[in-house]
């Protein structure tokens, strides 16, 4: 592509996940000096950019949806981003948040609150935590596309990051992605 | 536990010790005890000399087999489409009302117990349910309460059926059975006058060879869907390797809506034994299985019966027909609930003892079958075409039906029309034809072959019942206009299939569950046009699958939205496409909201 073509758009984040999808993009090593050649990265955990403050070309998802704000972000990653990717098991099935799928809400905020061992009299007036200000947790975790409509999925836990540079790269320069198998091979 | 190790050890020895009988160890266990326990099965697997995880997972396969006690009652009542028509919602509230409890679970006092049951096989006489193995048909929920009323009050199943049984055969004394043949057209082929043994007289002056060449002289073709020249079956078997071969029916009718081996094996049993006879003579086979569903395990007294007259009249047994050296006898086999033991490498496994999961192919059964012997697998009417082939010659034979498509076919009509029941017509015949015959009006589809054929519109009614046009294994269901077309009949098709897939194959375990869901989202106006590609889209991948159900599960699904597709298009929600419409942000915060005592 020329230098002087305007740089794509990038943002990121986290909803249900653990950083562990986020960590394998930085595994790209040095590749990340040809990343801000190609992009530029606007919300996202990596340059701590709250808020849209631009209309984005690409959104990385990594994690579902466990709770109400994470709705709200993948909403608005939908509303800003051209193109979205789900990238990893969490934002593409659920993956471990989903394991409390099988069980009732309830039983699993009386179990980390009220009934576990581990609570011993540590929350003396028996109370599941709720404010304004937290998220609601919703009845059970979803993964991103029965949510909001998703583009492309990058499986793994977490998808390598040779198939997260190739994909992101295919997507910012329109060249078709050459998809490795072993990119997707996980035995 | 005496009882259990007692009647363990009996059916056990009943059965000769022999581990690949265990359907019939498992059948007859439940009978005397009521479920197949743990307990229960460690002491079959030990008796037997198999490992417990053998019993165990043969136990859990089946439908029917219960692990825990299931009421004195056991009340299994037909949740397919034709049943739901004919009123089945109404019945299963009076049943529940009555029983005072939910159906999946048994009274208080352990009278009754409640459970859904896919087709079993009386689409005629719907809505019906089995009661400890008894038909109950024309079910009403005035006859539901007076059952359960009845079963409190100490009646035994037999006063609970009372003394009008059905026509036919129905009211032989080995039967007494409430069900109705319901034959409205008698075909020259299966219905026409029959003497048993007729046949056969001739077969044993004929070599095997020339029976095989009159069976392919008259392009006899597998009457149970998908086909199979019969003939070359026959030489296939003939020709395999090994002198211990086996001659196998196929009378495990699944598919929703078909009921014609129940009404051929009530009116003809004799015939099809003839035929399996025939084609072991054919085929140089000893032994001979009749392979029938649970659902039909009313009539094992009965095909008992005609078995032992037919050993009586040296039609079975040893030098049959007078010619030394023709030995054949056939046993009775019964499945136990899974739709799947209709595919003929899922029925063998089955009969061995096992679950019943497709085998992979090649070896085909005519190399390697029932206990790895060759073994011709054929379906009940394709026997009794071989009969009357045998008896009338190939060239009477030829002068029926199409180009392609020769003999008859015995067709079952449900659903919306006025004469449900059998129609044995020549292959030729147009669903317009039969929709007139069977007095249907103002109809919308008729689903043809079942489920897992297809499902057609007024502008094909004017298509052939013919293997080169509509082929079918008989099931002919009839949707009048006034019906839901995608909620009443292709989201019941769909929990069918993903109910009855074994879970063998990914793709059938995981797309049956993904398409009923898809297809629920659809039904609920919360579907999407990408859904509906989706759904299309899995098609494809279903083609990997094993065996013909996994192959067909979206059929309903893939056919109806080919023909029907304003249908699916007047349901797809409206708004933004680029969020999820089924997702609802204030209902998945409710149960958060209940917790925290803020609901």
């Amino acid at each position: 592509m020329s230098a002087k073509a305007p740089k794509k758009i990038v943002a990121t984040t986290s909803l249900a996940g653990c950083f562990g999808c986020h960590m394998s993009l930085l595994d790209i090593d040095e590749r990340i000096l040809d990343l801000i050649e190609l992009v530029e990265f606007n919300k996202s955990p990596l340059d701590d950019i709250k808020t849209f403050t631009k209309e984005c070309d690409v959104g990385l998802i990594e994690g579902g949806c466990c709770n109400d704000e994470n709705v709200h972000v993948l909403t608005e990653f939908r509303k800003h981003c051209k193109t979205l990717v789900a990238f990893g098991e969490c934002a593409l099935m659920g993956g471990l948040p989903a394991l409390r799928n099988v069980l009732p809400l309830k039983e699993c905020l009386d179990e980390a609150y009220l009934d576990g061992p581990t609570v011993a009299d540590g929350n003396p007036g028996k109370i599941i935590p709720h404010d304004p200000d937290l998220p609601k947790i919703l009845n059970r975790v979803y993964p991103c596309h029965e949510v909001v409509k998703i583009d492309y999925f990058l499986p793994g836990c977490p998808p390598s990051a040779d198939l997260i540079w190739d994909a992101l790269v295919a997507l910012v320069t329109g060249k078709e992605l050459d998809l490795q198998y072993r990119s997707f091979k996980f035995d | 536990m005496p009882a259990i190790a007692h009647t363990v050890k009996q059916v056990v020895a009943k059965y000769g010790g022999d581990a690949t009988r265990l359907m019939d160890v498992l059948i007859d266990v439940q009978a005397e005890l009521g479920c197949l326990s743990h307990v229960t099965a460690a002491r079959i697997a030990d008796v037997l000399g198999i490992p417990q995880v053998d019993v165990e997972q043969t136990a859990s396969f089946y439908h029917f087999f219960a692990r825990e006690p299931r009421g004195k009652f056991a009340v299994y009542l037909n949740d397919s489409v034709v049943a739901e028509f004919c009123g089945r919602a109404e019945v299963a509230a009076a049943f529940e009302d009555a029983a005072g409890c939910k159906f999946g679970a048994v009274s208080a006092d352990g009278v009754v117990g409640l459970f859904h049951t896919a087709c079993i096989g009386m689409s005629d006489q719907e809505p019906a349910a089995l009661v400890n193995g008894q038909v109950f048909p024309k079910l009403t929920p005035e006859k539901a309460r007076a059952l359960v009323v009845g079963m409190r009050a100490g009646k035994t199943i037999e006063e609970l059926k009372g003394d009008r049984f059905g026509d036919g055969q129905n009211a032989h004394p080995e039967v007494r059975a409430l069900v109705h043949n319901h034959v409205r057209r008698r075909g020259v082929m299966v219905f026409d006058h029959y003497r048993p043994g007729e046949a056969l007289a001739k077969v044993v002056k004929m070599s095997s060879g020339e029976v095989i060449a009159a069976v392919k002289a008259a392009s006899v073709r597998g009457r149970g869907g998908a086909g199979f020249p019969t003939g070359m079956k026959w030489d296939f078997a003939r020709r395999a390797a090994g002198d211990v071969k086996y001659v196998f029916c196929n009378a495990d009718e699944g598919e929703p809506g078909t009921f014609k081996d129940r009404v051929i094996l009530t009116e003809r049993p004799q015939m099809v034994i003839e035929g399996m006879a025939i084609a072991a003579y054919a085929v140089g086979a000893r032994r001979g299985v009749l392979y029938v569903r649970h659902e039909y395990l009313y009539l094992r007294a009965y095909l008992e019966h005609v078995l032992a007259d037919l050993r009586a009249q040296g039609l079975l047994g040893t030098a049959i027909g007078g010619l030394a050296g023709f030995d054949f006898d056939v046993s009775l086999q019964f499945g136990g609930g899974a739709y799947v033991c209709g595919e003929e490498s899922a029925l063998i496994e089955s009969a061995e003892g096992k679950r019943g999961e497709p085998r992979d192919r090649p070896p085909f059964p005519v190399e390697k079958g029932y206990l790895q012997k060759p073994t011709v697998v054929n379906n009940v009417e394709t026997l009794c075409s071989a009969v009357q082939v045998l008896l009338k010659g190939p060239e009477w034979y030829n002068r029926l039906g199409t180009e392609k498509s020769k003999g008859t076919k015995v067709l079952c009509v449900s659903g919306d029309c006025d004469r449900p029941g059998i129609y044995e017509v020549e292959w030729g015949f147009s669903v317009n034809d039969i929709l007139r015959e069977a007095g249907a009006r103002d109809v919308q589809a008729v689903q043809v072959g079942g489920p897992s054929g297809s499902c057609i519109g007024p502008d094909e009614f004017n298509r052939v019942l013919a293997y080169e046009d509509l082929a079918t294994g008989g099931s002919f269901i009839v949707v009048g206009k006034h019906r839901d077309l995608l909620k009443d009949v292709v989201l019941n098709f769909a929990r069918f299939f993903r109910e009855e897939s074994c879970g063998s194959c990914v793709p059938c375990r995981a797309l049956t569950g993904m398409a009923q869901v898809v297809l629920e989202r659809l039904v609920a106006g919360q579907g999407t046009a990408e859904d509906v590609e989706r759904l299309r889209a899995w098609q494809k991948i279903m083609r990997n699958n094993r065996c013909g159900l996994g192959q067909t599960a979206l059929n309903p699904i893939v056919t109806t939205i080919q023909n029907f597709r304003p249908l699916y298009d007047a349901r797809l929600a409206a708004g933004d496409p680029r969020f999820v419409p089924s997702f609802d942000l204030a209902a998945a915060v409710q149960d958060y909201d209940a917790a925290v005592g803020k609901g």
